[in-house]
């Protein structure tokens, strides 16, 4: 049945589409934010890590809210058109996730700088430069800080309901779909679709648990 | 064979460094001046470490001047300093030597090459593709070497490069070490290890308490030590 | 190996967007605010690919309560709204966001309640009286709740029944914020009688022990109305489009959709459009 139906295919295409470009968007946003965290002082730091932890828990609604009087027509971002589409359910959850990537790369990055820190300046590198290296060495600790913000993006309802509206075939995705079962009362349905996204959800883990396994291998 | 050295001598004039009430170096005087090996010895905690940083740089001292080659605010690009714990990147051997020739301004096409060369300098051009991190700690500090090396140094700073490693590997190092001091490079290391300074060193800086006791060639250093500090060191009593 | 990681990343990138583009397009396409009971009851998905068929028009549903799903026209996010309560259609309407409003068909409400009926109401056809008795007796009552059609009938039917509930409700009377699908839900749970639109109930799948208790008073009759967002109000408004689904479904064929949906043989919607604006 699940191979089979092609909107099911169309949902899971879509919730996929949404999530991992949030990911991404969130990864090139949110990782160099996290390392210049890590890396500067400057006053006020310590309440921007503060926030950035906070806002890991910060409520998908809030965000869908926010992001929905954001792109309301009467709203300041009105005239770009995105609500209802996909565009906007991409922008919720890039903020939605932005926080947690920022605030794990941070912790990550400040680990990996205290091992690095003098070899770094014995080599004069720049801050640039340094922000590039922690990165790129501290890349199997970053893959599970993006899969944690992809989790969170594909598992939240709250913010895509929102921004995106469930409308059938365009910005239904696995959650909403979920949650618009239910309230039909259609639990069986439901619950299967549950179990579809736990099982993307899983895939997707394993491979990038493979993958990291390997290049770790290879590369140390 | 080599230009006029830029970084040398390095002249330190009564420098002092404290951390809060603590005086890890008190106002030492010291020239390093081209030529043989310069051994600093002195017990742990005597300040060598600091000493060392102070030299390449990587720390100001809170009193007193340094000078490279007649100069103050020296950029570091031909100094090189290697770590008593060296601390590798998360990559291959060979990349742990290709960055540090990148960051030494070495163009991309000739990196390759000189990567190799620099390898088979320390010994490890069979271990190029491994990560770094799995080494041993003798591989470790020939890696460490080879990643000084890679910035051509003038000045090269080693602190207690042979402090955990076996016999075998003690005496594979000091050959690297040997090498770059003929190939024209001042070694400043760090040692407390007497056989060692006998092997390598050309003069010595004796240092007890952040304080510099006696800088002499290494033969008079050990046969007629004239601190007491020095004797009682080489006797083998601990000076605290 | 650090730039080939990196283009390879930039590869992925690209193409999880594009892969999701075809999605972005939103050619010939309008949005309709409507109500969780149009939806719910599968009208929708019935008449849709229809009117598609027909037009070339896709249509986006937000399936929202009657109340957000005229503010999210109040703001400009809909070109059409198709929903149930009259009362605020005409505020609506006297606010000067519609064009004109439409009757497009009615159904009617029925009061649900459990087959053990705690109350003693089932098979009354005054829902006054019903409502009377569920009240004196404190018989677990859920409502919406949520500012939708169903909810503003529900509370017009008190008011009727001279209860004031603002003021007398007590905790047999739930009020849990949500649609029409999730009270069902709840009053299965907690054996309790609930207001809800006929189509709801019958395209319902997890009934339980639910079952109808009042039917047929025409105090319940549910009226849904079509209106087109004034494009003087927000020029994003796609007119053309929006009035063409509203000018279909007025039509004889638009009319006669809605009335051949049916579930289990049951007809869910009686269509009473007279091309008359209101």
């Amino acid at each position: 049945m699940v191979s089979s139906n092609p909107t099911l295919v169309a949902i899971v295409r879509l919730s996929l589409a949404v999530s991992l470009t949030a990911s991404l968007i969130a990864a090139v946003v949110g990782m160099p934010l996290g390392a210049l965290l890590a890396l500067t002082r400057f006053p006020g730091r310590a309440m921007l890590v503060v926030l950035f932890n906070a806002m890991m828990g910060l409520p998908p609604v809030v965000v869908g809210l926010a992001v929905y009087l954001l792109l309301s027509r009467t709203g300041p971002l009105g005239t770009m058109g995105i609500l209802f589409t996909p565009a906007a359910m991409i922008m919720a959850q890039t903020i939605l996730i932005v926080p947690i990537i920022a605030a794990l790369t941070r912790q990550t990055v400040e680990d990996l700088w205290f091992d690095y820190r003098d070899e770094l300046n014995a080599m004069e590198v720049g801050p640039a430069r340094r922000i590039a290296t922690l990165l790129w060495d501290a890349r199997y600790s970053l893959v599970t800080t993006l899969l944690a913000g992809f989790g969170r993006a594909i598992a939240e309802v709250g913010a895509v309901m929102i921004v995106g509206g469930n409308i059938d075939g365009f910005t239904r995705t696995m959650t909403t779909a979920i949650a618009l079962e239910t309230s039909k009362g259609d639990l069986p349905l439901a619950m299967g679709l549950g179990l579809v996204l736990v099982g993307i959800v899983l895939a997707i883990n394993a491979m990038a648990w493979a993958a990291r396994l390997w290049s770790e291998r290879q590369a140390g | 064979m080599r230009a006029p050295s830029s970084e040398l001598p390095v002249v330190l004039d009564r420098v002092s460094f404290k951390t809060g009430e603590t005086t890890i170096i008190d106002r030492l005087s010291l020239t390093m001046a081209p030529g043989a090996p310069t051994v600093i010895v002195g017990p742990n905690g005597s300040g060598k470490t600091t000493l060392l940083r102070i030299c390449m740089g990587l720390i100001a001292p809170t009193d007193g001047g340094i000078s490279w080659g007649g100069r103050q605010h020296a950029a570091m690009a031909h100094r090189a300093i290697v770590f008593q714990r060296p601390v590798m990147l998360r990559r291959s051997v060979a990349a742990n030597v290709a960055y540090a020739l990148a960051r030494a301004g070495v163009a991309r096409r000739a990196r390759v090459a000189h990567v190799d060369e620099l390898l088979a300098r320390v010994g490890l051009l069979d271990l190029a593709p491994r990560a770094a991190r799995r080494l041993s700690g003798g591989e470790l500090q020939r890696l460490a070497l080879a990643r000084a090396l890679a910035r051509d140094p003038e000045l090269l700073l080693l602190d207690e490069p042979t402090a955990s490693l076996d016999p075998a590997s003690t005496r594979r190092v000091e050959e690297i070490i040997l090498m770059a001091a003929k190939s024209g490079i001042k070694i400043v290391m760090a040692s407390h290890d007497l056989g060692q300074v006998r092997r390598i060193a050309g003069d010595v800086v004796f240092l007890a308490r952040g304080a510099l006791c006696e800088q002499r060639s290494a033969d008079d250093f050990l046969n007629h030590p004239t601190t007491s500090e020095a004797a009682a060191f080489l006797r083998g009593d601990l000076v605290i | 190996m650090q730039n080939r990681i990196q283009s390879l990343a930039l590869a992925l990138g690209l193409s999880i967007v594009t892969m999701a583009a075809p999605a972005f397009s939103q050619e010939k396409s309008i949005v309709v605010a409507s109500t969780t009971s149009t939806q719910d009851s599968g009208l929708f998905g019935y008449l849709l690919p229809l009117f598609k068929a027909k037009t070339g028009i896709d249509v986006k549903v937000i399936a929202q309560g009657t109340g957000q799903a005229l503010d999210t026209a109040r703001r400009g996010d809909a070109d059409v709204v198709f929903v149930h309560a009259r009362s605020q259609e005409e505020k609506f309407m006297s606010e000067g966001f519609g064009v004109k409003r439409f009757d497009v068909m009615y159904n009617d409400f029925v009061l649900i309640g459990p087959a053990s009926d705690p109350a003693g109401v089932k098979g009354s056809k005054d829902v006054s009286a019903a409502l009377k008795t569920i009240q004196a007796k404190a018989a677990p009552f859920v409502s919406r709740g949520d500012k939708s059609g169903t909810h503003f009938a529900e509370l017009a039917l008190w008011k009727d029944a001279g209860i004031d509930i603002a003021t007398t409700k007590g905790p047999w009377y739930r009020e849990i914020g949500q649609g029409m699908g999730a009270a069902l839900s709840t009053a299965n749970a907690m054996n309790g009688y609930v207001l809800s639109d006929r189509g709801t109930w019958l395209s319902f799948k997890n009934r339980g022990d639910l079952v109808i208790a009042v039917e047929g008073d025409k105090r319940m009759f549910n009226q849904y109305g079509v209106i087109l967002v004034n494009p003087d109000k927000f020029p994003s408004v796609k007119k053309e489009l929006g009035q063409a689904f509203v000018d279909w479904l007025i039509s004889p064929e638009g009319q006669n959709v809605i009335a051949n949906y049916k579930i289990d043989g049951q007809q869910l919607f009686f269509p009473n459009a007279e091309k008359k604006a209101s």
